[in-house]
């Protein structure tokens, strides 16, 4: 049995009135560039679906992708036949057979837009449900809530038969939200607020600080292959790069012990700021959730947040440390996150940390630096690397040495 | 030439030994190490690990590499009952162990643990209900082989497992080194064993690496301190090279278990068709899932094992006296003698241990060999 197209019904972007057509193209195009590798696959998005024709592509693969684009509510895997009722009977039978689990209860699902076909609407039912009866064991019908649902649609070119809802990922296509930045460390919650971002819609493009020789190049790697394990919600992500060891130093060497993490947060954010700028984004967003640490408490935020006036968003504010863990291992990241290499924020993380400090006193000690040229600086030294769906930076080698096994 | 001496060692397989070289030369930072030497050590250490978990149906955290057989079967016995000794002192062993067990329990003996010595039946195996009876509250340690190495019973670990199950407070260790690959697992390996030990080179990997199965959560003090290496419980700077290539050679011997042992039991039950009923000749082995398909072991009366084996050495033949590890060493404290088979002929028993490199061709050839000598000696010794 193979299946000939996927049936994709569209999320929350129903809803959206006059940008619909927008979203729609965005979806195709984002679809469109997941599933490159398969130049057979034909994409015709429409009003109310899209019609993904797999032209011989595998089904298991496709699948795989889908599940992880945003914008899609559910799909069905299809079987386009011709019009005739043994055709419709063959691929019925094929379809449940392959679905079907010792106790399920089904029932068949017919619709007609094609009104000259020779069956109706309740003769197919009856015929296409007594001939599944007679030639699968253990088969019961159920009208309401049954857990399989043949559906078989009669239009004018042909026959579609699915039984299978499978749900898609939800939200809306990535890119119809516009751009932003976000500040990526390598920990559990940055990269579930980059997913839950990503999930509405926001294209992201990745900034994460590093401060060689303080921290190692694995730091970075395992940074750089937690947006890989993202980008398969989005297609390529940019990762940017931006070193910050001198800033650290001079933090280090000039200000007070209390008010290091304070400092070095408000130059994160200046960074970060600067470089949205430069990329075009509208917005910041982090994985800071309330009071779970020093620099995340209301006050901190108040001293950090006020070198900006551009929005800073935090998806997993909110969120129980439990709840982002949750999301963290549905989303794969988790595991990744929990390798332990230290990341610019421990480094030169003070024994005590103000978790109330004062703006004017922030502000005050920040004016004994040369701001503007340490973040120029930083900013010179940044690298920009576009990262793929599952690119592996971690241990390549070590894929190379399995060989010898 | 023909090789049947396979239980006490085998021949590496040149895939493993490609591993080795290409390991030692390319891949030798101490894994311990934290520049990117070290760490691609490290890495290919813990990739060897998980492979042969996965290989066992364990846990890679549940894997340690030792030295050898005999070592995880020293630790295992001597840790264990260093780590439980305030708990109990009484030990139950079977009398057909291998040395490696038997000896590490007499010298537990000497340090003050009481010991219970199991008789086997005339197949070589304890008898459960022996074990059931010799369980008391102050036992902490049960350790009965998987595999004889003399002779090839197989023990019946199920039926043992089944007992502890009533007594989970007691360790059971099962020395598996004949067993692996043998395609008899799931009568060897049960759930219930909480310590198991194998060996590198029995399964065509390099010498020196032993492995210890040590269930999670299971209590065991350390015999050699040092580094911290194998979770501090094993120091020594690992034998990466010996380890990955055990890991290979383990892949590769288990990637045809069944086919491999039917080809044993087909290369076995030739040899036994012929030997049997031939006046003189006395079988230990069978011919029957009581007993690992890749031994035979028995005996010519009248005739010294050594005599036989070298007899068979100048034609071609390898074989041993009941267990090589001991062959110079006569019979005393042997499977045969806790058997009860008389000493005059177990004193004649030699062992061909088969291997799925040995062909029913082989044993064609053997059988002509060896009728040569049989009737040699059969006339000598008025055996017809």
């Amino acid at each position: 049995m193979q299946y000939t197209e996927v049936m994709v019904r569209y999320g929350e972007l129903s809803t959206k009135g006059k940008n619909r057509k927008d979203f729609i193209g965005r979806l195709a195009g984002n679809i469109t560039k997941l599933l490159n590798d398969f130049p057979q696959v034909e994409i015709h998005p429409k009003h109310d679906r899209m019609h993904i024709v797999l032209n011989g592509a595998p089904f298991e693969e496709i699948d795989q992708r889908l599940k992880r684009v945003f914008g899609i509510q559910t799909y069905s895997p299809t079987i386009k036949v011709e019009k005739n009722l043994d055709a419709i009977k063959k691929a019925s039978l094929e379809l449940m057979q392959a679905t079907f689990e010792d106790g399920m209860t089904f029932k068949v699902n017919t619709r007609r837009s094609d009104h000259d076909f020779e069956y109706d609407t309740n003769q197919l039912n009856s015929i296409i449900g007594d001939y599944l009866f007679a030639n699968m064991d253990n088969l019961k019908v159920q009208m309401k809530k049954p857990d399989l649902v043949l559906r078989i649609e009669v239009r004018n070119d042909a026959i579609y038969i699915s039984n299978q809802l499978l749900k898609g990922a939800g939200g809306m296509p990535v890119g119809t939200a516009g751009k932003a930045i976000m500040m990526l460390s390598g920990g559990i919650d940055s990269p579930v607020a980059s997913y839950l971002a990503l999930k509405r819609g926001v294209d992201i493009e990745m900034v994460h600080f590093f401060s060689p020789p303080y921290t190692t190049d694995k730091a970075l790697a395992k940074a750089k292959e937690l947006t890989g394990i993202l980008a398969n919600y989005s297609g390529k992500i940019n990762f940017i790069a931006v070193p910050f060891a001198e800033i650290q130093e001079q933090i280090k060497e000039k200000l007070p012990e209390g008010y290091l993490m304070t400092i070095q947060r408000r130059f994160m954010l200046q960074l970060a700021d600067r470089i949205r700028e430069m990329r075009g984004g509208l917005a910041i967003f982090n994985g800071e959730s309330v009071g779970q640490v020093a620099s995340q408490t209301l006050e901190s935020m108040v001293a950090i947040n006020d070198v900006t006036s551009t929005p800073v968003l935090r998806p997993v504010a909110t969120m129980d440390k439990t709840e982002i863990i949750k999301l963290a291992e549905d989303i794969g990241t988790f595991d990744l996150s929990i390798e332990p290499f230290e990341d610019c924020c421990t480094i030169f993380a003070p024994p005590r940390p103000k978790t109330k400090p004062k703006l004017d006193e922030a502000r005050k000690l920040e004016d004994r630096l040369d701001v503007e040229g340490l973040i120029q600086r930083a900013i010179d030294g940044i690298e920009i690397t576009p990262i793929y769906p599952n690119q592996k930076f971690m241990d390549d080698q070590a894929q190379i040495d399995m060989d010898l096994l | 030439m023909i090789y049947f001496d396979n239980s006490a060692t085998t021949q590496v397989n040149p895939a493993a030994l490609d591993t080795y070289n290409k390991v030692s030369k390319e891949i030798w930072g101490n894994p311990s190490s934290l520049h990117k030497l070290g760490d691609r050590s490290h890495q290919l250490l813990e990739a060897s690990r998980k492979q042969i978990a996965d290989l066992l149906g364990v846990k890679p955290y549940e894997i340690f590499f030792t030295s050898s057989g005999s070592e995880s079967d020293n630790w295992a016995l001597k840790g264990t009952a260093l780590a439980k000794k305030e708990f109990g002192n009484h030990i139950i062993t079977s009398s057909v162990e291998h040395a490696a067990v038997s000896n590490s329990v007499r010298a537990l003996e000497d340090l003050g643990f009481r010991v219970t010595v199991l008789p086997v039946d005339k197949d070589g195996r304890v008898n459960p209900a022996d074990l059931k009876a010799a369980l008391d509250h102050e036992t902490i340690l049960v350790s009965i082989m998987g595999v004889n190495n003399e002779v090839g019973s197989i023990q019946p670990i199920k039926e043992i497992s089944e007992i502890l199950e009533d007594y989970p407070n007691v360790t059971f260790h099962v020395d598996n080194v004949q067993a692996l690959g043998k395609n008899i697992w799931s009568e060897v390996f049960t759930p219930r064993v909480d310590f198991m030990s194998l060996s590198s080179h029995k399964f065509h990997a390099p010498r020196g690496v032993g492995i210890l199965y040590k269930k999670a959560g299971k209590m065991i003090k350390p015999l050699i301190d040092g580094g911290g290496q194998e979770k501090a419980l094993r120091s020594s700077t690992e034998n990466l090279p010996a380890i990955a290539a055990t890991a290979k050679a383990m892949r590769l011997y288990l990637e045809d278990e069944k086919q491999n042992a039917k080809q044993e039991s087909q290369v076995r039950e030739k040899i036994m068709t012929y030997l049997k009923d031939k006046p003189g000749i006395h079988i230990f082995s069978q011919d029957n899932d009581k007993f690992a398909p890749s031994i035979l072991c028995f005996a010519l009366e009248g005739i010294r094992g050594e005599t036989l084996v070298h007899t068979l050495e100048d034609k071609g033949i390898f074989t041993s006296t009941t267990s090589a590890c001991s062959s110079r060493s006569g019979v005393e404290g042997s499977t045969l003698s806790a058997m009860k088979v008389d000493d005059s002929i177990a004193t004649g028993a030699i062992r061909l241990s088969f291997d799925p490199s040995n062909t029913v061709e082989e044993a064609d050839k053997f059988i002509e060999i060896f009728d040569d000598i049989y009737q040699h000696f059969a006339e000598i010794n008025h055996l017809k």
